[in-house]
């Protein structure tokens, strides 16, 4: 069985006006324990709203979504808060910092509400991105490359199984986001996370052995994807 | 700890939000508790203290004003009584001590006090404590102009063996009203934390056959301190019966406890009043936490989404914000002892420069229990309202990209 399987996943919104919009049609998807692959797509397609129904923080309308053998439409609220506190990191493309709490509070934080506060494995993690002295800075004391492997190490944090990663690049420039990749695949592969990453930087991908065009996946009209 | 931690740094985030509020339950409980303290403090020190008497006799007229003046030196004499009347009470069989006392004079706003040597050598002012001098002092001698003076006046009013003064006509200091007979100081009163304390203690024919003292009322005393023989309640009853229903020229106030309590019945509203204006303030206080938190949802949308998204309950967020709430009281009620304290120390100073009475700050009372426990249950309630707004905050519309 592989690590996340995604069927007949199906998400729709209602605009303003109240119509209906299908954001999201996937048949079918899946991603094995410890594998890498990276979703591209453009901005609007329904990526982060993706991510958001694997992370457990939206509700699908129809379909099915497992996630280490745990499906989530059997799941409370509280059930899969558990299991994204357990089992999922995840990276946003504005980090998505704690602005009140230093880089080692901020991991430390990534692990509370799962397997537990060990602040010798967040200095580890830290350490692990080039952040040893910097543990007690704020977020507004660092550069956004280092603010962004802040974010990478609370993701692994609570040693998940599955990394999120949406548009990581998206607020660097080539070279950092070059080398920003690359810490996130390396600390995903040493630490046994699967990472599945979303981009529509053809640079960013490019860094991926296995790319999937998430138009081709997400099968709803090309006129409701736009939207 | 996470839950800690959260609630630590919102507060600390909203540093001037969280003082100001904490002030107000500060400012509530402080309130709260020192009415409360000084209120029930006061009134069980007034009504039992009695300098070790039971009862006074007086001429004809109100029972507190006796007492006030006799016990408390606080107040006018209500009128002079016959010195004969002193001796039939003297010699009454249930009467174990009887101590003549003379008002209406003054030292600079501090009262003279004519009595005999028995109210320093007879009198336990409480159970097995009896008037004692500082080193190098001596009581008076009865057929001299000599003064024992109380703690708090010879402080107040630098006074020590050997000094002279001239007293001053009345209770109300008058500058014009100087009596022309020089007192000389031979002692000065250990503190006793009574009224005795601001009191200038002296012969009792002093006040009697002071110059320009009515001679008519040379032989006259303002009251009669009295000491019933142990058992003898009923004696007490007898002698109210005499003196005040059979009587008509005489007032006997009987037990001096009970008079007092008259006095605190009669200024009970006051006491109202002054809780009324604290549970208002700590109603204030309640909707300042509740508005404080609910004002800085919005920006803390964010925050709240970014923890559930790290897997923090619902649950969790709205405990935090209760936590946080409860805890800005916590603080509040911290800061609220510390206001109590100078709140008393103030208030107690000033019974004291007036009275004579000690009251005593760090005195327990179950005020100190209730106030707190209720505040921070007040705060943790007004919690709820944000925390319900926190529970329903929606992650994946709080995590778009702030461009």
């Amino acid at each position: 069985m592989s690590l996340l399987e995604i069927s007949q996943l199906k998400k729709t919104f209602v605009d303003p006006e109240g119509f209906y919009h299908e954001v999201i049609n996937v048949k079918q998807f899946s991603l094995d324990d410890r594998t890498q692959v990276a979703l591209q797509g453009e901005s609007g397609s329904g990526k982060t709203t993706f991510l958001h129904l694997i992370a457990g923080i939206l509700r699908p309308d129809a379909g099915s979504i497992t996630i280490a053998g745990k499906a989530m439409s059997g799941l409370s609220e509280p059930q899969r808060d558990r299991l994204r506190a357990t089992t999922i990191g995840y990276i946003f493309q504005t980090f998505n910092l704690l602005q009140g709490y230093t880089c080692l509070e901020n991991v430390l934080l990534g692990m509370s509400f799962g397997p537990g506060i060990d602040k010798a494995f967040a200095e580890t993690l830290l350490k692990r991105v080039g952040l040893d002295d910097r543990m007690k800075h704020y977020p507004r004391q660092l550069s956004i490359g280092q603010q962004q492997r802040v974010a990478v190490a609370r993701a692994l944090a609570n040693k998940p199984q599955l990394v999120l990663a949406d548009e990581p690049t998206g607020n660097l420039d080539h070279k950092n986001a070059r080398k920003s990749v690359t810490l996130v695949r390396e600390a995903c592969r040493e630490n046994g996370a699967a990472l599945l990453l979303v981009s529509h930087d053809r640079e960013t991908l490019s860094q991926f052995e296995k790319v999937r065009e998430f138009e081709h996946l997400n099968q709803v009209s090309q006129e409701e994807a736009n939207l | 700890m996470t839950a800690w931690l959260i609630v630590f740094k919102s507060l600390r985030q909203h540093a001037l939000s969280t003082v100001i509020t904490a002030f107000s339950v500060a400012l509530a409980g402080g309130l709260l508790m020192s009415v409360w303290s000084i209120q029930e403090q006061s009134e069980a020190t007034f009504t039992g203290a009695n300098a070790g008497f039971d009862a006074v006799l007086g001429a004809r007229g109100s029972k507190l004003q006796l007492v006030l003046n006799a016990i408390f030196n606080l107040e006018s004499s209500p009128g002079n009584l016959a010195w004969s009347d002193f001796l039939d009470i003297q010699k009454n069989p249930d009467v174990e001590l009887a101590v003549p006392i003379a008002v209406g004079d003054n030292y600079r706003g501090y009262r003279l006090v004519g009595t005999t040597p028995d109210f320093f050598e007879k009198t336990e002012y409480a159970p097995s404590s009896k008037f004692a001098l500082l080193p190098s002092g001596n009581w008076f001698d009865p057929a001299r102009r000599e003064a024992v003076v109380g703690n708090f006046v010879a402080r107040k009013m630098n006074l020590k063996p050997g000094d002279t003064f001239h007293p001053f006509h009345g209770l109300i200091f008058d500058e014009k009203k100087q009596h022309s007979e020089t007192y000389v100081v031979v002692g000065v009163l250990k503190p006793s934390n009574t009224p005795a304390d601001r009191v200038i203690w002296i012969p009792l024919e002093g006040i009697q056959k002071m110059s320009g003292h009515d001679p008519k009322a040379a032989n006259d005393v303002s009251a009669v301190l009295v000491k019933l023989k142990a058992g003898s309640a009923l004696a007490g009853f007898q002698m109210d019966l005499m003196y005040n229903r059979q009587g008509n020229r005489l007032t006997f106030a009987w037990p001096i406890g009970t008079v007092m309590a008259e006095l605190f019945d009669k200024i009970g509203w006051f006491d109202q009043v002054l809780a009324l204006v604290s549970y208002l303030v700590a109603i204030v206080a309640t909707a300042s936490i509740l508005a404080g938190i609910y004002n800085s949802m919005n920006e803390r949308r964010r925050e709240i989404a970014i923890l559930r998204m790290l897997g923090a309950r619902r649950a969790t967020i709205f405990a935090c914000i209760l936590l946080e709430a409860a805890s800005i009281s916590a603080l509040g009620m911290l800061i609220g002892f510390t206001i109590y304290g100078v709140i008393f120390v103030v208030v107690a100073g000033i019974i004291r420069a007036q009275t004579g009475v000690v009251l005593d700050p760090s005195k327990f009372n179950v005020v100190m229990l209730w106030a707190p426990a209720s505040l921070i249950t007040l705060g943790a309630l007004a919690g709820i309202i944000p925390a319900v707004k926190a529970y329903r905050t929606d992650v994946a519309q709080n995590l778009a990209p702030i461009s």
